[in-house]
């Protein structure tokens, strides 16, 4: 199958640090992407060339078959690619259905010519995209701050969905929750993957990765080191692929020289 | 944290309900103790006293309240009240002096001293949204700024000379009625000396309170509202969404020395004076106001109407106090009590909050 995203010989340097060397991949429709690393492999490097924060020194993008520039983070979203970064970016202060539409608000007008919010319209959109995705949140109306972790993690993720992602980057999305949540989060990435989304996770959990993911793709030093498919691997492999330990690499330098 | 808060039981869910509203508990029990003391504090002419005097405090105050959702504050409001003072008592008079007729004079006049109003709020919100200054010293140095230019423009003195019709108008009330006879909208009716006249609503009350309605839609209802409460909850949530968060926050600092500028323009209408501290005592009433409300100086949270509610407990601590024979100092001691009062209330019971917009 082709890929819905694909990135070749993606390049990012910082003055003389070469943060991402040469990389590629790429995630097809319904495929869940885990992508590993220790801290400073270039794994955020490269996700945010593919979420618009950052212009490639060198490589190219393809989404959906189609080269594309992706130059502003508000790019990436209007050709369907949505990130969640680990903080989440909502407004605590307002309610879920304000952070689903804030700032692409449903307005309706009263009196002709005064536009106001469509509050109705904005709940029944909300709750719509909230029941596909099987959360269940007390009301709609409660502010951010009274909810718990997971369901912040479900608000965000249902605004991505909302707004028609293809794509859905998550960066570390259950470092911060609990284990119930987490496991209600690693539930909600595989009905994502089962309603055709294509989905890159960035995770320092090996065991979220392992029960979720479909591929593992493993940085090192800004260098893509490895590629798995999950049934072919194993936790003990993976880890000596991101720390780099000797044997490890012997096994794939033949391979590189090829 | 959601758990304790979805297992309370009615009792507590009702003093929780109760808490909430304490501003406007402590309001309405203020009124009693008031007018139990001193019967003519609720009387017909007690409350028009208390509304004369409400204008600059609740136009402050709505200014404040913008700023205050955004995590900003604005200090510059007071004087920049005093700067408009100024500008429009002196503008007036010029154009008397040119040999405009009053009522030109007093409408180009006002005018012109709305657009000269914005520019402190604009270059505040350049300086806050742009430059990244903190606004406490961008909006300090605008209050230094326009305190300095308004006396430089009056000499030191006060700016006067204004045609009668000023003082008119800002003297004047929404509806008189010359009980059996007459009904009349603005103008004053012609009454033989002796004669029984009822004013209803001061001008200087029902002008803010339009702007006090149209602005508590704007806030609740609209996109900019929303966009209001989003910068100041998140800002980098904001952004990611899309918002122009700097355009936004320039539009705030303007409107909040718009609606000062609108006081000081009453305030000339009101005492026919311009003074560049005509606004100094109303800064603190002001933000205090907008925090009785219940709005967080750290932003995200307010409303126009709870920071109505704020103003009117100063208003009514003020004129009780006035009607016992109290010094005014007894008011700053009142109201600093109630201002810790209500930052400690927001402390101990954060559940106050109300957890729905």
């Amino acid at each position: 199958m082709e890929y819905l995203l694909e990135v070749k010989n993606l390049t990012k340097r910082f003055g003389g640090l070469v943060a991402v060397n040469n990389v590629s991949m790429g995630v097809k429709e319904g495929e869940v992407v885990g992508l590993l690393g220790d801290n400073g492999a270039g794994k955020s490097t490269l996700i945010k060339m593919v979420s618009g924060v950052y212009r490639p020194d060198g490589g190219k993008i393809f989404f959906m078959g189609k080269e594309v520039i992706i130059d502003s983070p508000m790019k990436a979203i209007s050709i369907a690619i949505e990130t969640l970064y680990q903080d989440l970016a909502l407004a605590e202060n307002l309610n879920a259905y304000s952070n689903i539409f804030l700032g692409r608000e449903k307005l309706k007008k009263v009196l002709k010519f005064i536009n106001v919010l469509d509050n109705d319209y904005m709940i029944k959109e909300s709750k719509g995209v909230l029941d596909r995705l099987e959360i269940e949140i007390p009301s709609l109306r409660n502010r951010i701050s009274m909810l718990s972790g997971g369901q912040r993690q479900a608000v965000a993720i249902s605004r991505s969905i909302y707004w028609n992602a293809k794509l859905l980057i998550m960066d570390e999305p259950t470092a911060a929750l609990g284990v119930t949540e987490q496991k209600k989060v690693l539930d909600l990435i595989r009905l994502l993957r089962s309603q055709g989304i294509g989905i890159i996770v960035i995770s320092h959990q090996l065991y979220d990765v392992f029960s979720v993911a479909d591929r593992l793709v493993i940085m090192r030093r800004g260098e893509k080191v490895a590629e798995r498919n999950i049934k072919e691997t194993n936790p003990d492999e993976i880890v000596s692929l991101i720390v780099g330990a000797e044997k490890v690499s012997e096994k794939i330098c033949p391979a590189d020289r090829d | 944290m959601s758990n304790m808060v979805t297992q309370r039981n009615g009792i507590h869910r009702f003093f929780l309900q109760l808490g909430s509203k304490w501003a406007i508990i402590f309001l309405i029990l203020g009124a009693i103790l008031f007018s139990i003391i001193s019967p003519g504090f609720l009387s017909f002419n007690g409350i028009q006293v208390i509304l004369i005097n409400s204008p600059f405090i609740l136009l402050l105050a709505l200014a404040e309240t913008f700023v205050i959702i955004t995590g900003g504050i604005d200090l510059s409001v007071g004087f920049v009240m005093g700067f408009a003072s100024v500008v429009s008592a002196k503008l007036i008079a010029l154009f008397v002096v040119m040999g405009m007729n009053d009522l030109f004079s007093i409408i180009t006049g006002i005018v012109i001293t709305l657009v000269i109003g914005i520019i402190p709020g604009f270059v505040n919100g350049v300086l806050v949204a742009r430059l990244k200054v903190p606004p406490f010293i961008a909006t300090f140095s605008m209050l230094g700024i326009t305190h300095g230019i308004s006396e430089l423009l009056i000499k030191g003195v006060v700016a006067k000379n204004m045609p009668v019709l000023a003082g008119k108008i800002g003297n004047g009330s929404l509806i008189y009625i010359v009980p059996g006879k007459t009904v009349s909208f603005f103008i004053k009716p012609l009454i033989q000396r002796g004669g029984n006249l009822i004013e209803i609503l001061p001008t200087v009350f029902v002008i803010p309170f339009i702007f006090i309605l149209i602005f508590a839609f704007i806030l609740k209802r609209t996109k900019f509202g929303q966009h209001t409460y989003a910068v100041g909850g998140n800002i980098d949530a904001a952004i990611r969404a899309g918002i122009d968060v700097k355009n936004h926050l320039i539009k705030i600092y303007m409107l909040s020395s718009l609606f000062a500028t609108i006081a000081g323009i009453l305030y000339v209408l009101r005492y026919i004076t311009g003074k560049a501290d005509a606004g100094t005592g109303f800064l603190l009433d002001g933000i205090v106001a907008v925090v009785i409300g219940g709005a967080s100086l750290y932003g995200g949270i307010g409303s126009v109407w709870k920071t109505i509610i704020g103003c009117f407990i100063i208003l009514v601590l003020e004129n009780g106090l006035r009607m016992l024979g109290f010094p005014t100092f007894y008011k700053y001691i009142l109201v600093g009590i109630v201002l810790i009062f209500a930052v400690l209330v927001d402390k101990l019971f954060p559940e106050l909050i109300h957890k729905e917009d």
